[in-house]
């Protein structure tokens, strides 16, 4: 899964042969240029929105409702009141946004942090232990990836809401606790986890069973146990793949909105459900949605640009989630 | 803030919690003969893991197909009177129904279509060019972002300003620009030519793009540097042109990768929710199946109509995902 090593830039035709006409090499590097060109313009154009956005957050009310964000540049004014208005937690009103960005960091720590946890084990039994239908279990976990959230939503719900009780000649018995989905976000970390599995234990199952055999093998003879081989040889071993899976299932969750929006209580919803919520009640308060967007966007971005590397490999690996 | 912290305590002691009992059941089965000793190890290893797979996708995905045969009126979460196949024939027999498995159907030509397009004629391109990392990432960078707020970004492009002689937003201030007139795109009616897409969920389909094309580029550009040089120089030598050795050599080589890149993005299309929410709720010709599907649960109170139209998902996505993992893993040894 490791991508290619990005090589160089060299000039544009030096693969024509030495020997090609000049007419065909003049063609062939206008046309080079002119794709290129077409490619810069591009990846510009694919900037402007976003660009604009952060322009906008930073200016006054009035500028934004009447006039475009380019005029920033011949009649700049900046205001931080947006961010202002938008982080106020004071009058029966407010946005309280700070407060809905923890509920983002709360909802996703654990829900990166517990799938990765429980899938490495799955994964070292998957991969290292001996037992009778091991090929089936990975198959029906591989095969559980094809079931969308929207399947299993509705009655996950329900379950996490009521528990399950079985009612045996009139004794009930919890087989399944419930949990207070009012008032707490165990039920988005559950929600989370269960549909995070089946992709996590897939990946690292394949990364983990693909480490050499002989160390593994060496250690067990030796006398180490299971759990000293999965501690203390594949775990430090399996970082890299540990982090590509942390970082997408991090970046996963914290933009996720569907999940938060139908599991999580209504005072504990992610940030991106409040800014969905702000275009529904407040779509004339365009100043507001402008930082509170960027708000949202801060930590995404940061994880885009300092591991970029790592939020690559996460990306194509985690092509198949949810 | 402390209320922050007191969160993440909990969080930590159930996981310590949780943590210790497993290890407390795998120190007592240590001392339990050889064959239960190992069975229970497995047991622990792989028994939490098993356990949310069945109570959070197997028995729930089971239970939606029951719900999806049963009435559609009632509580969302509980439904009772069994009416068969009724919500089916309801879905393929309603003309608004109808509409929305259409726009999907236009979501996955066009949504699919463009971002792979974009995204292989810019790993094509790009490659070899001058600071190509600095261009891929700036057509990479909406990836991070969430789709809300990518719907968010577009609104600011798709306004329409009451007063006509300053157009704020984007598309409409380029339109007065080049002397056509501005108009409300999104949340009115627009014309609709007959065998074409509705043009808001053409809009729509833009910002998808926006956000996909960039995972495109990326995934294909590490493929198209993964061809051999040696294949590229025979066909030069054959005297092939660029253009040409690329269709003939470069796709054909990169091929699984090509496949995975689209049916990666077919499922991300069939089932995006997130932009419709944020932008027209599902109004003015825009609606899907993910967002019918959760209109029709919660806020309708039709769980049986929703749990149907979740199935359908489900039945489409599931030969996609296979194709998905087959090429996967094609594209893998290849690189």
């Amino acid at each position: 899964m490791a991508l290619p090593i990005i090589t160089p830039a060299s000039t544009p035709y030096e693969h024509l042969s030495k020997d090609a006409p000049l007419g065909k090499k003049l063609a062939a590097s206008l046309s080079t240029r002119i794709g290129r060109a077409a490619v810069i313009v591009v990846c510009l154009l694919w900037t402007v929105p976003t660009f604009g956005l952060l322009v906008s957050s930073f200016r006054p009310e009035n500028d934004i409702k009447t006039t475009g964000w380019w005029t920033f540049f011949t009649h700049p004014s900046v205001t931080l009141q947006n961010y202002r208005d938008v982080l106020s937690s004071s009058g029966g009103n407010a946005d309280n946004f700070g407060k809905y960005f923890l509920n983002t960091v709360r909802i996703t720590l654990p829900a990166t942090f517990i799938p990765i946890v429980i899938a490495a084990l799955a994964a070292y039994a998957l991969a290292w232990m001996s037992f009778k239908g091991r090929d089936w279990v990975f198959v029906g976990v591989v095969a559980l990836m094809v079931v969308p959230i929207q399947m299993a939503m509705v009655p996950l719900l329900r379950l996490l809401n009521l528990g399950g009780h079985l009612t045996i000649s009139g004794h009930t018995f919890t087989i399944f606790p419930n949990f207070d989905i009012n008032s707490s976000v165990v039920s988005v970390w559950i929600a989370h986890t269960c549909f995070a599995l089946p992709l996590a234990i897939f990946l690292l199952k394949n990364f983990i069973q693909a480490l050499p055999k002989d160390l593994i093998e060496a250690a067990r003879i030796d006398g180490a146990s299971h759990l000293t081989v999965f501690l203390k040889v594949v775990l430090p071993l399996a970082v890299p793949a540990l982090a590509s899976l942390a970082i997408f299932q991090f970046l996963w969750v914290w933009n996720d909105f569907l999940v938060g929006k139908v599991f999580g209580p209504s005072d504990l919803k992610p940030m991106t459900w409040k800014l969905n919520d702000l275009v529904g009640s407040k779509g004339q308060d365009w100043q507001r949605l402008t930082a509170g967007a960027f708000i949202s966007m801060v930590v995404p971005l940061g994880v885009f640009f300092s591991l970029q590397r790592y939020f690559v490999r996460g990306l194509t690996a985690g092509a198949v989630k949810g | 803030m402390g209320d922050l912290i007191a969160t993440f305590g909990t969080a930590l002691a159930g996981i310590a919690i949780f943590l210790l009992v497993l290890l407390g059941i795998y120190f007592v089965t240590g001392f339990l003969p050889g064959r239960s000793k190992e069975r229970s190890r497995v047991a622990v290893f792989l028994g939490p893991a098993l356990l949310f797979l069945l109570i959070g996708l197997l028995i729930p995905a089971i239970r939606t197909i029951f719900i999806s045969l049963y009435t559609n009126k009632g509580d969302a979460l509980d439904v009772n009177k069994f009416v068969g196949l009724s919500n089916y024939r309801k879905i393929f027999g309603d003309k608004a129904t109808r509409m929305v498995l259409l726009n999907n159907l236009w979501w996955v030509i066009l949504g699919t279509g463009f971002s792979v397009g974009v995204g292989l004629a810019v790993a094509r391109i790009a490659d070899q060019m001058k600071a190509e990392r600095v261009w891929k990432s700036l057509i990479f960078l909406p990836t991070a972002i969430s789709m809300v707020g990518a719907g968010i970004i577009w609104r600011f492009v798709y306004n329409k300003s009451p007063d006509p002689s300053h157009e704020f937003g984007l598309l409409n201030a380029v339109l007065t620009k080049v002397g056509a007139s501005p108009r409300i795109w999104l949340l009115q009616q627009q014309n609709y030519v007959a065998g074409a897409p509705h043009l808001n969920t053409v809009l729509l389909i833009v910002i998808f793009i926006w956000i996909q094309a960039g995972f495109c580029t990326t995934v294909l550009s590490a493929a198209v540097k993964g061809v051999p040089d040696s294949l590229k120089e025979a066909a030069s030598i054959d005297g092939a042109t660029d253009l040409q050795a690329f269709r003939k050599v470069t796709i054909p080589y990169i091929m699984p990768t090509i496949v995975a890149v689209s049916t990666t993005t077919i499922i991300a299309v069939l089932k995006v929710f997130d932009i419709i929410q944020s932008t027209t709720g599902g109004n003015f010709n825009t609606d899907v199946l993910a967002n019918e599907m959760y209109d029709k649960t919660y806020p309708q109170n039709q769980p049986g109509y929703g749990a149907a139209l979740a199935v359908i998902i489900f039945v489409v996505v599931v030969p996609v995902v296979i194709v998905n993992l087959r090429s996967q893993r094609r594209a893998r040894e290849i690189a």
